[in-house]
């Protein structure tokens, strides 16, 4: 994976993922090893992630790399018109590896075409999260010990929710069934369903979410947002009909975990957090171990 | 027929190409795609003209220009039916016919409005991931554009 760009999760094959991950839980058990002192890597976010900004630069700094960058384009030459093209080039000039964050889809790719060192897409528009997906992929190995012949559930806005997309595709690698649970105007886009299907997987879907507590492995719960609406009285019908409360858990797999993208609004509620079952702050901290793993095999020093 | 219409028909040229069986209305669109409005040879066509096979068609005839299959090609969008018939010494040469590329670059716009190749100068490509029913996958965005919503740059 040395001097490779991360734009898309298609990107990696199945050994690439498994080879992250790896990785990722030798960080987890030593995260401070300063394994890329003579690095600098530009934290580039033309629009603001204060999250996935955090993350990826905990990880630069816990491999004792030096961080260069913005946090949001307003306070750059990206302001005074200055191309993406342009701005991608000078920058590849002064840093080894560039984190990127922008909001128009295709942009990261573009940007991996003009930079003459490694682009990791830290989200393009709607597009693409690819580190959001393998930090995924970590949580379902950890919490279950293996990725293979699982019982996924995603539950919520399978429609736009591109980290839904991309985790579909990448399990799709991993013999899993897939239990889709949406309301009718946020069921999983048909892309989607073809790779299930080209794969030689089956995906069933349902409107009630207590239907698959008791046969998942994995219930990774999504926002649903009131704009996704084209009629306000929709989101009305169904905002509170993919809500997961402590008790609708008594009849959940031992090993069952849930999983969140975050940030939350109400889908999980709060006394959930306290169940075994609750896994996704987490979720959320595994992310810094794998986009450690990710800039150390792109900068070829694991 | 008409005069005029059989002259053009039938007009010989002594070294060049002549692009037969263009769905009518699509001759200009081509004459764009092939760069023929900067060619600075003889360039004849003609758009609405009786065909045996299609009704009506357009035909365009090119001295001294000959196109390699990746130009042909390019031509697969709006003219998929069309021949190239290669002249030489008035002689026909050989007849090459449009087959659907499997990357398409330059000439389509993707329909995404939010795609970077429509926000900065990036020039488009796709993947044509069903030729029947013309999908194109754009190689940024990741978004299908579908023969409904292609619109030529
Ligand atoms: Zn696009």
């Amino acid at each position: 994976m040395k001097d490779k760009s991360l734009v898309s999760i298609t990107d990696f094959n199945k050994e690439e993922y498994l080879r992250i991950l790896e990785i990722a839980a030798g960080f987890e058990e030593n995260p401070n090893q300063k394994l890329l002192n003579d690095h600098v890597v530009a934290s580039l976010f033309f629009e603001p992630s204060t999250r996935t900004r955090l993350s990826f630069e905990t990880a630069a700094n816990r491999l004792g790399a030096r961080v260069i960058g913005f946090s949001d384009s307003g306070s750059t030459s990206v302001k005074k018109g200055e191309s993406l093209k342009d701005t991608i080039i000078m920058v590849s000039g002064y840093a080894d590896i560039i984190v990127m964050r922008h909001p128009r889809d295709g942009a990261a790719r573009w940007a991996s075409e003009v930079s003459t060192v490694p682009v990791i897409n830290a989200g393009d528009g709607a597009n693409q999260h690819p580190t959001q997906c393998l930090l995924d992929m970590y949580s379902i190995m950890q919490t279950q010990g293996t990725l293979d012949n699982l019982n996924i559930a995603f539950i919520g806005d399978l429609k736009y929710g591109r980290t839904v997309h991309s985790l579909v595709q990448a399990m799709c690698s991993f013999n899993p069934t897939f239990h889709l649970v949406s309301p009718e105007e946020l069921k999983l886009p048909s892309s989607s369903k073809m790779h299930i299907k080209n794969s030689n997987l089956t995906y069933h879907q349902y409107t009630e979410l207590a239907d698959v507590i008791p046969i998942a492995d994995i219930i990774y719960m999504t926002r649903i947002q009131k704009e996704r609406f084209s009629d306000p009285l929709d989101y009305e019908k169904v905002k509170n009909s993919y809500v997961l409360d402590r008790a609708m858990l008594h009849n959940c797999k031992p090993n069952m975990k849930i999983l969140h993208p975050l940030p939350r609004v109400n889908e999980i509620s709060e006394d959930v957090d306290e169940t075994p079952q609750a896994f996704y702050f987490k979720q959320a901290e595994n992310g810094v171990y794998v986009r450690q793993a990710l800039l150390a095999a792109i900068a070829g020093v694991k | 027929m008409k005069k005029e219409q059989r002259h053009l028909n039938v007009t010989a040229i002594e070294n060049g190409t002549v692009i037969d069986h263009i769905p009518a209305n699509n001759v200009f669109k081509v004459l764009h795609i092939l760069n023929l409005e900067n060619n600075k040879n003889q360039v004849l066509f003609g758009d609405n003209l009786d065909s045996k096979k299609y009704g009506k068609k357009g035909i365009i005839k090119v001295s001294n220009t000959y196109f390699d299959a990746n130009e042909i090609n390019k031509i697969a969008l709006v003219a998929p039916t069309a021949t190239f018939i290669e002249i030489k010494d008035f002689e026909v040469v050989t007849k090459k016919t449009v087959e659907v590329p499997d990357q398409i670059k330059s000439i389509v716009k993707c329909f995404n409005p939010n795609c970077i190749t429509n926000v900065e100068f990036v020039p488009s490509h796709f993947t044509v991931v069903d030729k029947e029913n013309m999908k194109l996958l754009c190689h940024y965005c990741e978004k299908i554009t579908g023969r409904n919503n292609i619109v030529f740059a």
